[in-house]
């Protein structure tokens, strides 16, 4: 589904990704981890066309369809989703029109007819409950005056209310306490599918004892330094990055 | 591309759509402005002696006042001397449609005008003002079956003379400013609306403006009567042709609500606004004034302003009767180098009088939107009550939005509330939408319409439809 070869980035002259290899199959979830400044959401930047950041070399193909030369809404329509880190506040714009506008679009490139108002309302009573967020919120403007768990919730019903092919989810537990934690992961994890695949950046280990990676990878200085299954993850949990910098200095 | 380019790019004027002229025969008066210019007017529209009279006093008013210093923008240069004041197609005013210049009616379809059965369907009584003369007014009888006098102004000054005699003036004198007084000198024609006691109004009552011949300014003049008890909603929409000279747009409108009557006052405006550089456009410079004479009286005024190269208008309202209540709604989008000083006067008089008024200005490219509002509280006006929320919304980091308001309080048992934000259209929210599917121009969209919804919502239906549409419109680059 995602195949991201050599990819280089920079923000305002400076070089963040220096040269990432990442594939990802239909239905796979894939965590990615790594210290500060290793280009975590840099990347989750880049894939989304966040304009604010260059590529300065590689490529990235989503479903063999050249994705950087895509602007940001072909790529939202063609399947990509970003659960933001911080998620901006959009007063005066209703999340539910919000909501009904961004589906009829990504509907309309599938060639799908628009819902109708009956049908939309209940498809999004449906996932409403699926991430916990109550109806009042859903009622306001987009993420105005939501708390940081009720934001990152919010993420989550727009994923599932949108359906895309993959779902970035940059940090998504970042700010979150044990149980908008455990809401956030089981809305994730009712939405995983053969057909549909995670790719999962976390500071953390304890997200990925909810959700539950096929691969996890170790960002560092712009590259994916290590790859391996979810054990990886506790041994990075137990050791630490200190560890992999050890490693990647000798294999240097 | 940085990243305030890409969002100014997507707001770049796009084809003036309604951009086209009509060459039919024009009668012109002879360029320029003196007595015998009003007299030529006064001639040409057959008028009695005490209106001639009185556009007289008026221009030599005008000669004496001077041109003001206060405003928030740059005044251009205006020779009252290098204009024609009258222009009315050869052909008179028909009675049936099938009499009318063809290729008038033709220019008046291209507007989406339809004078023929369609409209009569949709229940829409329409006073198409083709420059200075009024070409076609229908339902007239319709509304007369209720006693609802709807016609152009002239046809008023002869039918109903004693009623225009009566209000003409009685809420913007001519002295009341200098282009009030031009416009009592040499106004060409506008509405006129009387509404009997008790009646409510059967349908909406709309207008359609259009500036047409080289160098002539357009001067209507409207005023709209509620007797008491009665209900009347008018919306008038306004577009003009693309054209390289300025053109200057003065007019004055009237209203006068009796007791226990209300008038609802809407009005969308999309006049030529210049192109990029700020070279053409109109200047839209109108007064605009309510009185709510009688107890209980209701005025409000709704404005959706995204035309005019400047826009300089305070519609305002009297609040003379006891509870009577004036609301002021607008919406004012500039762009480019648009330039817009507008705002609302609301003057209480009489006890327990209420007022409310929402400004929600749009500022993109590199134009300057200012409000101006002066809420007056006279000492007589005991209990009274004022709720102020003026908001404005920055596109991109080259335009400006700028704020005066005036509080005058002289009654201590009187509340008055004011709030303003202001705001920008974030990058980040774009993206944010631009990442749900939505491309920038949509994004754009979504944002203003959610700003301006609680405006938007007091408009009549049919034409809140046409006002969001014409928002996003008016924000639509180029595409892509």
């Amino acid at each position: 589904m995602l195949n991201i070869n050599n990819l280089q980035a920079k923000v305002e002259d400076k070089e963040i990704l220096k040269g990432l290899n990442l594939e990802i199959k239909a239905g796979e979830v894939h965590a990615i981890m790594g210290p500060n400044g290793s280009g975590k959401s840099t990347l989750a930047s880049v894939l989304a066309g966040n304009p604010g950041f260059e590529v300065s070399g590689g490529e990235a193909l989503f479903d063999g369809k050249d994705l950087l030369d895509m602007a940001p809404e072909e790529r939202a329509r063609e399947g990509l989703f970003l659960a933001f880190q911080y998620p901006v506040e959009i007063p005066g714009v209703s999340n539910i029109n919000f909501l009904k506008t961004a589906l009829e679009e990504i509907r309309a490139h599938r060639g799908l007819p628009a819902l109708s108002s009956k049908e939309f309302l209940k498809l999004l009573k449906e996932k409403q409950e699926l991430v916990e967020l109550k109806t009042s919120l859903v009622n306001r403007s987009v993420n105005e005056g939501f708390s940081g768990g009720e934001k990152k919730r919010n993420e989550i019903l727009q994923l599932a209310m949108l359906d895309p092919k993959l779902a970035i989810l940059d940090e998504t537990d970042s700010g979150l306490d044990i149980d908008a934690l455990r809401i956030v992961a089981s809305g994730v994890n009712k939405l995983r599918s053969a057909d549909k695949s995670f790719l999962v950046i976390t500071h953390y280990q304890r997200l990925l004892d909810y959700i539950v990676p096929d691969f996890v990878h170790i960002l560092y200085d712009g590259r994916i330094i290590k790859s391996g299954t979810k054990e990886l993850a506790l041994e990075l949990e137990e050791k630490g990055y200190d560890w992999l910098k050890e490693d990647f200095s000798t294999q240097e | 591309m940085s990243k305030d380019e890409n969002l100014l790019e997507t707001l770049a004027t796009s084809e003036y759509e309604y951009g086209f002229t009509t060459d039919i025969e024009m009668d012109y008066a002879p360029v320029g402005l003196n007595e015998d210019i009003v007299r030529f007017i006064s001639a040409k529209k057959n008028e009695p002696e005490w209106l001639l009279e009185w556009r007289l006093k008026a221009f030599r008013q005008f000669l004496e006042m001077k041109m003001p210093d206060w405003q928030n923008f740059d005044m251009p240069e205006m020779n009252f001397q290098d204009m024609s004041y009258y222009a009315a197609p050869k052909k008179k005013v028909l009675a049936s449609l099938d009499e009318v210049d063809p290729e008038l009616l033709d220019t008046f379809n291209k507007l989406g005008i339809p004078l023929e059965e369609q409209k009569l369907l949709s229940g829409v009584a329409v006073d198409a003002v083709f420059d200075s003369v009024s070409v076609a007014t229908t339902f007239r009888h319709k509304l007369a079956e209720k006693g609802v006098i709807f016609c152009s102004f002239g046809e008023a000054v002869q039918e109903h003379p004693d009623l225009v005699k009566k209000y003409l003036g009685s809420v913007v004198p001519s002295s009341d400013n200098v282009f009030a007084a031009l416009n009592a000198a040499v106004f060409s024609d506008g509405s006129f609306a009387y509404i009997p006691p008790g009646v409510r109004c059967p349908m909406e009552l709309s207008t359609y403006f259009r500036i047409n011949a080289k160098n002539t300014g357009q001067f209507e003049r409207t005023l709209l009567v509620a007797d008491t008890g009665s209900y009347v909603s008018y919306l008038e929409g306004c577009t003009a042709p693309m054209r390289d000279e300025n053109q200057l747009h003065a007019a004055v409108v009237e209203l006068i609500a009796m007791e226990n009557a209300e008038i609802k006052y809407s009005t969308v405006q999309n006049w030529y606004p210049g192109d990029k550089e700020g070279k053409g456009g109109v200047y839209n410079f109108v007064t605009k004034r309510g009185i709510c004479k009688g107890d209980n009286a209701k005025i409000s005024w709704t404005q959706v302003e995204t035309g005019s190269a400047i826009t300089w208008k305070y519609p305002s309202v009297i609040l003379k009767g006891d509870n009577s209540s004036g609301e002021f709604y607008s919406v004012a989008l500039t762009r480019n180098r648009q330039q817009a000083d507008t705002g609302t006067k609301m003057i209480h008089l009489g006890k327990n009088t209420r007022s409310r008024i929402i400004s929600k200005g749009i500022s993109a490219g590199q134009s300057h939107n200012s409000y101006r509002g002066l809420v007056a509280i006279h000492s007589n006006a005991g209990g009274s009550r004022n709720f102020t929320q003026c908001d404005s919304l920055l596109i991109g980091d080259k335009c400006g939005a700028h704020t005066f308001p005036y509080i005058e309080s002289k009654n201590s048992s009187s509340v008055v509330e004011h709030e303003a934000t202001t705001s920008k259209i974030a990058e980040d929210q774009i993206f944010y939408l631009n990442q749900r599917g939505l491309d920038t121009e949509k994004a754009v969209a979504l944002i203003v319409n959610g700003y301006a919804s609680e405006v938007l919502d007091k408009l009549p239906m049919e034409f809140a439809v046409e006002a969001r549409k014409l928002l996003a419109i008016s924000l639509d680059g180029s595409v892509g």
